[in-house]
């Protein structure tokens, strides 16, 4: 019994998951060496990789910063009535349940050029949709409930005692914050920091509806992918996604690490 | 200094700052969705929505969405039960892979399936030699959403198989329960809100999934055209209308579900 059991789920995961990546890697390689540098080396491949570089980091600060202060307010504030953090919390796992896709069309009704307020940015030579700051507001949705949902069950776990305790004896809020609150969130934070990264690296549909993917433009790693395969380019698709895949390992190596010492503190 | 630091004004601005991003980020858009999908009156909501193309698409959606999820339940269980009760070896490292599909972009993942699956693969040309096609077809969406969902059921039983106490159990064996009737009196129940929740999780992700999707699926309406690729093309046809109220289908079926995974939470943490 035991023995069929271990051997499925070691059916599945080869089948599911071990088969499908081996298979980008020797995709990758088909045409040796050469055949993946030229795949990465074309100057659309680099741009795009550039693209989404500049996304990730843009995307980790800001909800990375927004995340770790609306958790704390939704835990610790004193200024909004229960009710309404229950409100605002439900409201934080929407983007859970809106499609990418959904995503990206809610930016271009809200700021595309023919809407008021893209129209506005459009008359003083501001372009938000199929441009840098549309495209990094799609991934900021997207993105936005998975530092939150890091931070606020050990903000919760950890309880406001120690806090009130340095408050008490004359910390300012800064102080208490650096001194108590950080070192026992930090490793949520850094969780929550690689989760942010990995989303905003893999994103795909709202950012294709939002840029437009026009090619040396607006075009990310992921989008490129897309776009070499629907030109058949199958082989050069297969280095981009590689690189892609490369990093996910990585940093899914990271979250088991900082798992770990999340677990300790 | 401090003074500077502690005027009430800063606390103030930073609040409102915080909230406003909040609200125009998350709130504000999907506001102007349902809007947008009301611009032009109901009639014309109706309309869209009772285009057949349209409707099928979302009934196809929630159909392969259902098929997969179902799929998902079952190895997800019995992954989850493994890797909790059984020690062996690369046990550790499968245990951190079940986050894959988290971590890779969709559309490697969709890329994955057509070089594995896809015309020229020998699985793609054994199967079209039996007689069934898999990529550019149902199965391949099929796939496509088993793949992205993987991990959702997976990490919702862990936790609670975790937290399951040995002396239930070892108290129904000595109370002379056998090893079937252990298992489905006692220790399914206590997996059962994490296969619902973790279940429902993974079917509104299948509901929303694009990326992996849209590069296996043949977009033939009513057979392999699902919501969210049906989307995409109407953005790309300069649909806007269109695109909202399938949007607003979808969005509002997502949130129920969501909504019921809070109830269903919320009662299991009052149990």
């Amino acid at each position: 019994m035991r023995r069929l059991w271990i051997g499925l789920t070691y059916a599945v995961f080869t089948i599911l998951l071990i088969i499908p990546l081996s298979r980008i890697a020797v995709g990758a390689f088909e045409h040796g060496l050469d055949g993946f540098a030229t795949a990465l080396l074309r100057p659309e491949a680099l741009h795009a990789l550039m693209m989404t570089g500049l996304i990730v980091i843009v995307v980790t600060f800001l909800n990375g910063l927004f995340g770790i202060m609306m958790a704390l307010y939704l835990v610790r504030a004193t200024w909004l009535s229960r009710k309404l953090k229950g409100v605002l919390n439900s409201i934080v796992d929407l983007p859970y349940a809106v499609s990418p896709v959904i995503g990206g069309l809610m930016i271009v009704l809200l700021l595309g050029p023919d809407s008021i307020i893209g129209g506005f940015f459009e008359g003083i030579g501001f372009k938000v949709v199929y441009a840098f700051p549309g495209m990094v507001i799609a991934t900021l949705f997207v993105t936005f409930p998975l530092m939150v949902r890091e931070v606020m069950p050990v903000l919760q776990e950890i309880g406001e005692d120690q806090e009130q305790a340095a408050a008490t004896l004359g910390a300012y809020g800064w102080t208490t914050f650096a001194k108590v609150t950080w070192p026992s969130i930090r490793w949520a934070v850094v969780y929550g920091i690689v989760l942010t990264v990995a989303r905003s690296l893999g994103e795909f549909g709202a950012v294709l509806v939002v840029s437009g993917n026009i090619m040396n433009h607006t075009q990310t790693a992921t989008t490129l992918v897309y776009q070499d395969v629907e030109n058949f380019n199958v082989a050069a698709a297969n280095g981009v996604a590689l690189v892609l895949a490369a990093f996910s390992v990585g940093l899914l190596l990271v979250m088991e690490w900082a798992k770990k010492r999340k677990g300790v503190h | 200094m401090t003074s500077l630091i502690r005027h009430k004004g800063w606390t103030w601005g930073f609040r409102s700052t915080v909230l406003l991003y909040f609200l125009a980020l998350i709130v504000l858009p999907i506001f102007g969705v349902y809007v947008q999908s009301l611009s032009a009156g109901w009639e014309a909501l109706i309309e869209s929505v009772a285009d057949p193309i349209a409707w099928k698409a979302v009934l196809l959606t929630v159909k392969l969405g259902l098929i997969s999820t179902f799929i998902n339940v079952l190895i997800g269980t019995m992954i989850a039960w493994v890797l909790i009760r059984y020690k062996f070896p690369g046990r550790t490292l499968l245990n951190s892979l079940v986050d894959l599909p988290f971590a890779l972009p969709t559309a490697v993942g969709g890329l994955m399936i057509l070089l594995l699956l896809g015309p020229g693969s020998w699985i793609g040309e054994a199967a079209e030699r039996l007689g069934f096609q898999i990529v550019f077809h149902q199965p391949a969406i099929v796939i496509a959403m088993i793949f992205v969902t993987f991990p959702f059921v997976i990490r919702a039983v862990q936790p609670l198989l975790e937290e399951l106490d040995p002396l239930e159990e070892e108290a129904a064996y000595t109370m002379g329960a056998s090893r079937r009737r252990t298992f489905f009196k006692v220790v399914l129940p206590s997996m059962l809100p994490g296969i619902i929740s973790g279940g429902m999780l993974a079917f509104s992700r299948a509901l929303a999934e694009f990326g992996a999707v849209v590069l296996v699926a043949g977009n033939i309406p009513g057979r392999t055209l699902i919501a969210s690729v049906f989307i995409f093309g109407e953005v790309e046809s300069d649909n806007p209308v269109g695109a909202a109220a399938v949007s607003v289908m979808l969005l509002t079926l997502s949130f129920a579900i969501l909504w019921v995974i809070n109830l269903v939470q919320q009662r299991g943490r009052r149990a």
